[in-house]
Formats: structure tokens, C-alpha cells, sequence
């Protein structure tokens, strides 16, 4: 179970519990935070629910992976903090985590 | 087959009663007629990886038309190239075009990245609103109480204008934009040209008349229109000139018959479909839904293809290394295993928005948020201003299985 706070790009802030097993993707849509497309439905294949993670919160996540990786690379607006919040998985350590979702997804 | 198919029923009756394995989708006359239909449901019950040895035109191919068996495809560039070819047909050996669409990693990657931001979140808000001054004067210059049509006059003319405000091109020689896009995915049966020689002389008419803004833009500070980040770009300033002219197509024909295509297929829609044109009015906020779903229901490029670079099982099927595998959009995108009462053009779908007429993965449509956004604006400055738009006539469908649009729909608004 985890708490995970998603900032948008007018600075509104959007708290929502989470349970372990689904992704940060999931989490956003069942609880219709705006910002979060995720045209694919999570495969890591559209790059659409693209979030740049809080600084202090990258250590957590970690890195994209490989595919993940060739996706943003292709985003203009890519960060050096950008995930593919799909390929973030709820669990107990990323409790209290922070993301911002940009204006537009790509 | 298909020597004289004209309706959907003699379609039906055609593809339900021949032999599996001759069954051949990738025949432009079916489009033309609208009776492609019966084929691909066919496919989809029966046979969903199918391989097709009765092709004169493209040779043997297989044809996916289920939605999860292109989407796998589609996201595993490594064993599904596109190096070279993109669609059933393969090109002329002659007058290749290297385009970035047609390239794997890592070529293609670091080419598209020099195009990208031209579509990109910071340009787009830019161009909202002069795409909405050309819409609205485009829509103010259109006939009340008469026939016209609307492919030409709206379809290609808002198009054309946003595709010439991308290339920052002459204003007054858009048309020519118009011109090489139609000229370049026709062929000899498409009635647009006479031979494949005019082709290729009015595709280097292209290329020299686009030489010269290059060189223009050169000599100039980075802009940032497509040809001034062609020319500045790392990755495309050594481009040598048939694949600089094969990067114009790409972005010609990407920014030109799909969202074309799309402006027409709506208008079409909401005419086979009037409670969704009531359920539209009452209800504008739909907007950004109805075009996803329009995307979908049009699907305006019916299909791409890869190449296989190794022997690989889909869904059963044993595809061998250099197979021709060709993705039918079209047909994914009426799989009722993903959308329910899929031929139906329902405004409100929940999932219209996981449409594959984009595609998916690393060749995932570049200018997808541009075409929606030309698109939404275009139907709430229609709502704004017409209280009927009437389909008065058949519409003209074009003659091919790749780009599935129209050349006329016959409309009077009120």
C-alpha cells in the first residue's frame, strides 16, 4: 500500500492510496487523476502516462528500463527524471512518493 | 474474387464461400468499394495470423487482424523490421526513398528526435491558435444551402494550410504540397498519375523545389519549421537528397491523408450515424473523445508492415525469417474482442481512445496530438456555426490498401 501524491502541470496536487501490485499508471486512472492517457493500457508502448518523479524519489524507482528507456528518448520533453509511470509498480517503498505529469502527453 | 464486387453483400457472399487460404485483403478495389468488410471478419474468426500465397501484385504475405496480435508485433521492432518497407507493397528498386519510418533503431531514433519537437507539447501551443484562425476562416468561406465538397474544400484545405505552417512553406504555392502527397503513395491504378516515371519526375519536382528551401534555411539561425530542423539536425544535415526527399514524403503524407482523411471520415460518420450527431450536439465536452473514436472508426491508414528478421510464433502461426507481415490497422481497430459493437461509430466509447490507427511502440504516429488537435478544433468551430451538414451523395472512396480515405463527399450545411 502506498500514498502516492501526482502534481499536475497547473500545480494541483492529486492524493491517492494505492495497493501493492498495480502500477503508478493504474493507480492515476482508477482514481481519474487528469494528465494520464495511457493509450496502451500499460505495455510500455505508447509513452502516453509519462511522469517526471520528485527528485528524492529517484533513488526508489530507479531508472527506466531498456524499453522504457527507447520510449521516452523519442519525447521532446523528456527529463532527466521521466518514467513511464506503467513501469512503476505499487509497493510499500515508494509509500508518500511525488510525481509531476506534464501539460501533454506525446 | 473481387472482379466486380461493388456491394458489402456480394462482398460477404464472396469472402465466406472461397477457400480460406486464397483470401487476399490487400486489394485496393475492396476499399474503393467499401467491401472489405466480410474479409477481415472472416479473418478474425478464422484465421487471425493468415498467410496469403494468391497475391499477383505484393507476393506472398501474412495478414494480423487482431488487435493484440498487431500490437505485439507492432512493439517488437526487434524481431519485426521496418527497415526498408513499411507497406504491402515494396518500393521500386530504383528510387528508394530512405525514410525515418521505415529505418530500426538506432537510425531511426536519433532522425525522428531531430523532427519531433516541430510536434511536440511547446510547439503545440503555439499553433493552437493559428490553427484556429484558419479553421474558422476556412469554415466562414463555405457555401450555405448548396452542394460542395467537403473533401477538398475543408479536408485538404485545413490540412494543406497546417502542413505548409509546419514546412513554414510559400503560402501561395501550398497547393504543390497537396499534389506530392496525393502523388506519392499512388500508383499507375489510383488514376492520379500516368505512369510510374511521372511519379518519380514529379517526386524530384519535389525534391528540387525543397533543395532550395534547404538552402535558404541553411544559411540562416536554426528555426523552427520542419526544413530549418532537417538542415540544422546532427542526425539529417549529411542526408544525401533521396533521403532528405524520402523524409519530406514521410512528413508530407504523415501530416497530409491522415488527418485529411479523419476530417472527412467524421463528417461521414456522424451522417451514418444521426443520434450520435444529436447526442454531439447536446453534449460538446464529448469533442475530444469523438475524435479518438473518429480515428478509430476511419482508421486513415489501413495498414503498415513489417519484415521478420528471424523465424518467431505469433498466436500460433510459424512466420519465417524475411516474411512479409503486414498489421491490418483497419481490422484491429473493429475487433469486437477490444471494442465492443466495433462497426459502430459511438462518440462516448470509453476505450476509444486505445484505437491502433497510430500504431504502437517506437514508430508510434509522431504527429498524433497535432492531428487530434487540428481535428478537435475543426468540429467545435463547425458546432459553432452549422446547424445541419448533410451528406447528399455516395461518397468517392480512393483506390488503395494503405491509404484509406476519400476524394469526394458530396455535403450541404445549413
Amino acid at each position: 500500500m502506498a500514498k502516492i501524491t501526482f502534481i499536475t502541470h497547473d500545480g494541483e496536487k492529486h492524493s491517492v492510496d494505492a495497493d501493492n501490485g498495480i502500477s503508478v499508471m493504474n493507480a492515476a486512472i482508477d482514481n481519474l487523476v487528469p494528465g494520464i492517457d495511457a493509450d496502451c493500457g500499460g505495455e510500455c508502448s505508447c509513452a502516453t502516462c509519462h511522469v517526471v518523479v520528485e527528485d528524492k524519489w529517484m533513488a526508489v524507482v530507479g531508472p527506466p528500463g531498456d524499453r522504457e528507456e527507447s520510449m521516452l528518448d523519442l519525447n521532446p520533453e523528456r527529463e532527466a527524471n521521466s518514467r513511464l509511470s506503467c513501469q512503476i509498480p505499487v509497493t510499500d517503498d515508494i509509500d508518500g512518493i511525488v510525481v509531476n505529469v506534464p501539460e501533454f502527453q506525446m | 474474387m473481387s472482379e466486380a464486387i461493388v456491394s458489402l453483400e456480394e462482398a460477404r457472399e464472396d469472402a465466406y464461400s472461397m477457400p480460406l487460404e486464397d483470401l487476399n485483403p490487400a486489394q485496393a478495389e475492396l476499399f474503393e468499394a467499401d467491401a472489405i468488410w466480410p474479409y477481415f471478419e472472416r479473418l478474425r474468426k478464422e484465421a487471425p495470423v493468415h498467410y496469403c500465397t494468391t497475391s499477383e501484385e505484393f507476393g506472398p504475405y501474412w495478414s494480423l487482424s487482431k488487435y493484440e496480435d498487431i500490437k505485439a508485433v507492432d512493439m517488437n521492432h526487434e524481431v519485426f523490421s521496418s527497415e526498408g518497407a513499411i507497406t504491402v507493397d515494396d518500393p521500386d528498386a530504383d528510387f528508394e526513398l530512405p525514410m525515418f519510418i521505415a529505418m530500426d533503431p538506432p537510425k531511426h531514433d536519433a532522425q525522428r528526435k531531430v523532427v519531433a519537437p516541430v510536434v511536440g507539447p511547446a510547439n503545440l501551443a503555439a499553433l493552437e491558435p493559428i490553427i484556429r484562425k484558419r479553421v474558422c476562416d476556412i469554415l466562414d468561406s463555405l457555401p450555405i444551402g448548396e452542394t460542395f465538397n467537403w473533401v477538398d474544400k475543408v479536408s485538404i484545405e485545413l490540412t494543406t494550410q497546417m502542413l505548409a505552417t509546419l514546412f513554414d512553406f510559400p503560402w501561395e504555392d501550398r497547393a504543390k504540397l497537396t499534389r506530392w502527397s496525393d502523388v506519392a503513395t499512388a500508383n499507375e491504378e489510383s488514376g492520379l498519375i500516368e505512369s510510374e516515371e511521372q511519379r518519380q519526375q514529379e517526386l524530384l519536382e519535389c525534391l528540387a523545389y525543397f533543395t532550395e528551401l534547404w538552402n535558404e534555411r541553411i544559411n540562416k539561425e536554426p528555426g523552427n519549421d520542419l526544413i530549418s530542423m532537417l538542415a540544422h539536425g546532427e542526425s539529417t544535415r549529411n542526408m544525401d537528397p533521396m533521403e532528405y526527399l524520402g523524409n519530406l514524403v514521410l512528413l508530407i503524407v504523415g501530416g497530409n491523408d491522415t488527418t485529411r482523411n479523419s476530417l472527412s471520415g467524421g463528417l461521414l460518420a456522424l451522417n451514418q450515424f444521426p443520434d450520435q450527431m444529436s447526442k454531439l450536439r447536446e453534449d460538446p465536452s464529448i469533442i475530444p473523445n469523438m475524435v479518438s473514436e473518429i480515428i478509430r472508426w476511419q482508421t486513415p491508414l489501413a495498414h503498415m508492415r513489417r519484415t521478420a528478421l528471424e523465424d518467431y510464433v505469433v498466436n500460433g502461426q510459424q512466420i519465417k525469417q524475411g516474411d512479409k507481415v503486414v498489421m491490418w490497422y483497419i481490422s484491429g481497430n473493429r475487433d469486437e474482442d477490444k471494442f465492443e459493437n466495433a462497426d459502430d461509430f459511438m462518440i462516448d466509447r470509453p476505450n476509444a481512445r486505445q484505437h491502433i490507427a497510430f500504431g504502437f511502440g517506437l514508430h508510434r504516429c509522431m504527429g498524433n496530438r497535432v492531428a487530434e488537435m487540428q481535428l478537435r478544433i475543426a468540429w467545435e468551430e463547425i458546432l459553432n456555426r452549422f446547424s445541419k451538414l448533410e451528406l447528399v451523395g455516395d461518397p468517392v472512396r480512393v483506390r488503395s490498401s494503405f491509404v484509406k480515405g476519400y476524394l469526394e463527399l458530396p455535403v450541404v450545411l445549413a
